[in-house]
């Protein structure tokens, strides 16, 4: 395929004061690919999504969306971010406000949408994950597996060009990850671009165009998943990625 | 208990009058310590270095300082350099300024209670900081406060019994002149007590209305 | 410097008021960690009658301000006893913090865990040593922030019993302030001291906190 890459990043580094997170990463991204994203704990993938999204900006290094150089100086990096969908480990549901209310918010306020316009739209998203019954329900009267769901939606709402997902299912009850899971592989059937920080080995098999292994601050691998599980060239991916895939025949997983 | 309900009738019409006043000082004073709190504790969190510090510095006078003295220095003390109130004003402006500064502090502890997840998701859907603020911090920390605001109003209600000291004619006021006029302090200053006992209860049942309505729901802390 | 000459003989004569502050907010607070000690028992560990006494007298007084407790008490307490303004002040100041005392203790009764109480009995304890030995000790360490709260608010208070005549540090300060007609330094210097008062106060019982927190 020659179409232009959707996201693209060069040597980006990350430090935090004398903290060296991410030294060097250089990766490019297709439009309608599933990355996902393994390795170890403390190696920089949450790090690496928050540069890509601006959250805490790469301190050196260029990222580009679509044609844009998005670490270029004097960018509105609001406006990249609404490009860029972001879906948390913890949630992060606006408390206050229902499972409604949390996708219309972004609408109202930052794409200025009239109250209608994102009413029907939010109700479009809520349905997408499967929650138009839910939609006056608070964060509180939520299960985990739904308020990750309401997450999700809210992130479609701003219509991301590319998502991002941080450990999506590793704050659920074993249960209710498959609810989560389900909606996100429905996404990647639909051609969004995703790049995933997980380790449902079962879900990167099934719907992972690509998996990065990444540690200690460095890409050491990547690859379509048949060559990542079965013949990686790395002796780290190939101890990394048998430690978690038994880790989940034992039952952990799905 | 002739005298007693003879005393009462003489006296209830003025206290009435000074239940107005105390009354008006009350929310006058609350809705200026609202309009300085709110800012004052939205700067003290996001405002630029130097504006962290004055509002601190404002807090701590504020705080440190008894009521009394506070009033005193603005009513006596300001106009030997210059600057003269009336008595109202200086009540006014002291218990607003005072209640601003306890309000602030409230607002600041629960601005930073809520979880910093939620600015990192509102800048996450594209909000800027203001934004996020604005229609995510603010609304939920506006509701963790509510209760601590609402015991402050009724701190409030009583602390508006020093201004009789500049002579406010407010329920204390009142209270001082009667008892004067009657010979009978006990008396009076027990009716006036009855009086704040009342106004503080209702105030407290208003309250509680309005914090049970606040309340979002599923969330813990619900007073049933 | 006139200004700062003036200021620091303001303070000088001030300063003079400063031990009386210092005294009605020590007996205050003893009197109402009397009361509010004691009151807090009966409304955990009383029965109807002590509770409902004791539930009246917190809720009461906490709703009325503290400036008319004050004047209530002195007359009342004029009329029977021949006390100087100095403890009736300090006593009817003190009576008014027992009633805010009496909810930081009840509060703190009740959190010491059910099985404290228990245990003690398990091991033959009446109810009341339990109470005194074990539950009390640790309820009044968990009471210790709150109740400092409450001291630095009986600081402040304490001005109010100038009301009756006590030359504290307010009374003091309007005096200095009549003679010299200086009125802005002398409260000027009032909020000051008291700045340092309170900053002082806050410091020691953070001190204090810290050196009785309960590992729990
Ligand atoms: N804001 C920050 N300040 C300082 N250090 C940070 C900050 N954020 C992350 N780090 C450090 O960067 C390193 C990488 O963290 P990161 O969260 O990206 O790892 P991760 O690969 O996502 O790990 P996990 O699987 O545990 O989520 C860690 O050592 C962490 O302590
Ligand atoms: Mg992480």
């Amino acid at each position: 395929m020659t179409t232009d890459p959707i996201l693209r990043l060069e040597n980006v580094h990350k430090s935090f004061g004398e903290t060296h997170v991410l030294k060097g990463v250089s990766l490019t991204i297709q439009p309608r690919d599933v990355v996902v994203l393994v390795g170890p704990s403390g190696t920089g993938k949450s790090t690496l999504l928050r540069c890509i999204n601006l959250l805490s900006p790469p301190t050196q290094g260029k990222i580009w969306l679509e044609e844009q150089e998005i670490t270029a100086p004097g960018v509105n990096q609001d406006k990249v971010r609404q490009r860029i969908g972001m879906v948390f480990q913890d949630f992060n549901l606006f408390t206050h406000l229902t499972a409604l209310g949390n996708v219309m918010v972004g609408l109202t306020r930052v794409r200025k949408m009239n109250k209608k316009e994102a009413y029907d739209l939010a109700m479009l998203e809520l349905d997408r994950v499967g929650l138009v019954d839910r939609a006056d329900h608070y964060p509180a009267q939520l299960s985990g597996g739904q308020k990750q769901r309401v997450a999700i939606a809210r992130a479609l709402g701003m219509d991301p060009h590319v998502m991002l997902f941080d450990e999506p299912t590793s704050a659920l009850d074993p249960e209710l990850t498959g609810e989560v899971l389900e909606v996100m592989q429905q996404l990647g059937q639909e051609g969004m671009t995703m790049m995933v920080v997980s380790h449902e080995m079962g879900f990167a098999r099934r719907v992972a165009s690509r998996i990065v292994f990444m540690e200690g601050g460095y890409i050491v691998e990547e690859g379509p998943p048949d060559q990542m599980f079965d013949a990686p060239r790395n002796e780290r991916t190939r101890e990394f990625l048998n430690k978690i895939s038994s880790f989940e025949d034992n039952g952990q997983g799905e | 208990m002739q005298e007693f309900l003879e005393l009462l009738g003489n006296v209830v019409p003025s206290l009435l009058q000074g239940t107005v006043v105390t009354l008006q000082l009350a929310a006058v004073s609350l809705a200026l310590g609202v309009a300085i709190g709110l800012p004052a504790g939205l700067g003290r969190v996001y405002g630029p270095r130097w504006l962290q510090r004055v509002i601190g510095v404002y807090i701590t006078v504020f705080q440190g300082t008894p009521l009394l003295i506070q009033l005193f220095m603005v009513y006596y003390g300001l106009p030997d350099v210059g600057i003269t109130f009336s008595r109202f004003a200086a009540a006014y402006l002291t218990l607003g300024l005072n209640s601003g500064a306890y309000q602030a502090e409230y607002l600041r502890g629960a601005l930073q209670s809520v979880g910093e997840g939620q600015m990192t998701a509102a800048r996450a859907i594209g909000m800027s900081k203001g934004q996020a603020i604005r229609s995510i911090i603010l609304p939920q920390a506006l509701r963790l406060v509510l209760p601590t605001w609402s015991n402050e109003a009724i701190a409030m209600l009583k602390y508006t019994a020093v201004v009789f000291l500049i002579a406010v004619p407010d329920l204390m006021g009142q209270a001082k002149i009667m008892a004067a006029k009657y010979f009978a302090p006990i008396a009076i200053y027990m009716i006036v007590a009855v009086f704040y006992l009342v106004l503080v209860g209702i105030a407290y049942l208003i309250l509680r209305q309005v914090e049970r309505r606040a309340q979002i729901p599923g969330l813990t802390g619900e007073v049933e | 410097m006139d200004i700062l000459q003036n200021l620091l003989t303001t303070l000088e004569f001030i300063i003079q008021g400063l031990w009386i502050t210092v005294w009605v907010t020590v007996v205050a607070l003893v009197v109402g960690l009397v009361f509010g000690v004691l009151t807090a028992l009966m409304r955990v560990y009383g029965n109807r009658f002590w509770r409902q006494v004791a539930t009246v007298y917190s809720v009461v007084i906490r709703a009325v301000p503290v400036v008319v407790i004050i004047f209530i008490l002195f007359f009342v307490i004029a009329e029977y006893v021949n006390l100087s303004p100095f403890l009736a002040g300090s006593l009817a100041l003190g009576f008014a913090s027992g009633a805010y005392q009496s909810e930081i203790f009840r509060g703190a009764l009740q959190a010491v865990p059910a099985g404290q109480m228990t245990a003690a009995r398990a091991i033959g304890m009446s109810k009341v040593q339990a109470i005194w030995s074990i539950v009390l000790p640790q309820a009044l360490r968990l009471a210790l922030p709150a109740w400092g709260n409450e001291a630095t608010l009986v600081l402040k208070d304490s001005t109010l019993v100038f009301v009756v005549g006590v030359p504290e540090i307010l009374r003091r300060t309007q005096q200095v302030s009549a003679r010299t007609n200086e009125p802005f330094i002398a409260f000027g210097a009032a909020m000051l001291l008291y700045l340092g008062l309170t900053l002082l106060t806050t410091q020691f019982l953070g001190w204090v906190e810290r050196r009785y927190r309960l590992q729990m």
